[in-house]
């Protein structure tokens, strides 16, 4: 699908459509924009808890934190998600597996490593049976620190998250 | 020592003809050969004076200076006389020792797992496979011989769309922060070494 991306958000014309409409009960937007709002209010998460960090994810999706109300929500087939968050370590038997769920999720797809295991290995950097990275194995866009993180960290990094696909964001490809 | 630990261990001296008996630190304790395994282990379970009918864990210890190098120490419970036994047989490298899976089951997964990270060999066991490392994994991790940071590491390799093995290059040398005075310094790897030569 091509969208012409000439007319800019600050555009005077469209300044101009959304002055005349505003009061009318219409919004005027770009699809580009439209579409970015979807995806970002969308990001339907993969639980990939390998360890100690999973506990801290569950936090996430629960009352207290609540990754709901950003539209966000669990899905145990990496076919129905958006985003796979892998919490927890990456060992080398377990990589393959990964790999394979990562394979299985439909474009667009981000992964959140979370936690110093998946980030890098962290504790088990020079064990003989973990990856030293998740990154290793596939494809990273959000790295969260800690060991755990906390629930509102995995939160923060969901944000972040969804600003850097408002700022990437194009659905040209 | 309750009087029917002491029960069991008289019972035990007189019909297993054990190398040692002890009762250190509340437990008992005997050391047999290899080819006794399955007579002891069939009598301590079976005897109404021992009754250890739960296998608690199987456990490896590698000594690598011994001749014969390896412990493996069984673990067994006794919840009707509420004590516990260990058994400690020594083994060598290229011996193997007699499976007890006919009398505990459970010990199937135990055996197993001394199998994956020592290499001990049970002989007559149903199902000798690896349990715990990596499928196509080579060595025995718990050796003391075996590398901390093993001998292959894994990534995927975008050209041939699969996950490959390459040995271990660490971008960093692991360091040991085990140090008594803040004044030394750990040994770093490379430069011992280095030394060596």
């Amino acid at each position: 699908m091509a969208i012409n991306t000439d007319i800019q958000e600050t555009s005077p014309e469209l300044e101009r459509l959304k002055e005349l409409y505003a009061d009318k009960g219409f919004v005027v937007t770009s699809i580009n924009n439209l579409i970015n709002w979807a995806r970002t209010g969308s990001l339907h998460w993969m639980t990939f808890g390998l360890a100690c960090c999973a506990v801290e994810m569950m936090h996430v999706g629960t009352p207290r934190y609540d990754v709901e109300r950003f539209g966000a929500a669990p899905r145990a087939s990496p076919r129905h998600a958006d985003v796979l968050i892998v919490a927890g370590t990456l060992t080398n038997k377990m990589a393959s597996a990964l790999r394979k769920a990562y394979d299985q999720m439909p474009e667009p797809r981000y992964v959140i490593s979370m936690g110093s295991c998946a980030n890098g290995g962290g504790y088990y950097h020079y064990s003989y049976s973990v990856v030293r990275g998740c990154d290793r194995i596939i494809p990273v866009d959000v790295y969260v620190p800690g060991c755990p993180p906390t629930a509102e960290g995995l939160l923060y990094g969901l944000l972040q998250l969804q600003k850097k696909i408002r700022r990437e964001g194009n659905i040209k490809r | 020592m309750s009087k029917i630990t002491e029960v069991a261990k008289e019972a035990i001296k007189k019909k297993c003809n054990p190398i040692e008996i002890s009762d250190d630190f509340n437990q008992l304790q005997i050391s047999i050969s290899a080819d006794q395994i399955l007579d002891v282990v069939d009598f301590i379970k079976n005897d109404e004076a021992c009754e250890f009918r739960q296998i608690t864990d199987i456990a490896g210890v590698d000594f690598p200076d011994r001749q014969k190098r390896f412990d493996v120490i069984y673990h067994f419970l006794s919840f009707k006389h509420n004590s516990r036994l260990r058994i400690k047989i020594i083994i060598g490298e290229d011996e193997s020792i007699p499976s007890i899976t006919s009398i505990f089951p459970a010990a199937n997964w135990f055996e197993r797992e001394a199998f994956d990270m020592y290499g001990i060999q049970f002989k007559d066991h149903p199902d000798l496979r690896r349990i715990l490392t990596d499928y196509g994994f080579e060595g025995y991790p718990l050796r003391k011989d075996f590398p901390l940071s093993g001998n292959v590491e894994i990534r995927y390799d975008e050209i041939d769309k699969k996950i490959i093995h390459e040995p271990v290059n660490l971008q960093q040398d692991f360091r040991s922060f085990d140090i008594q005075s803040p004044w030394e310094r750990t040994n770093y790897l490379k430069e011992d070494k280095k030394n060596n030569e």
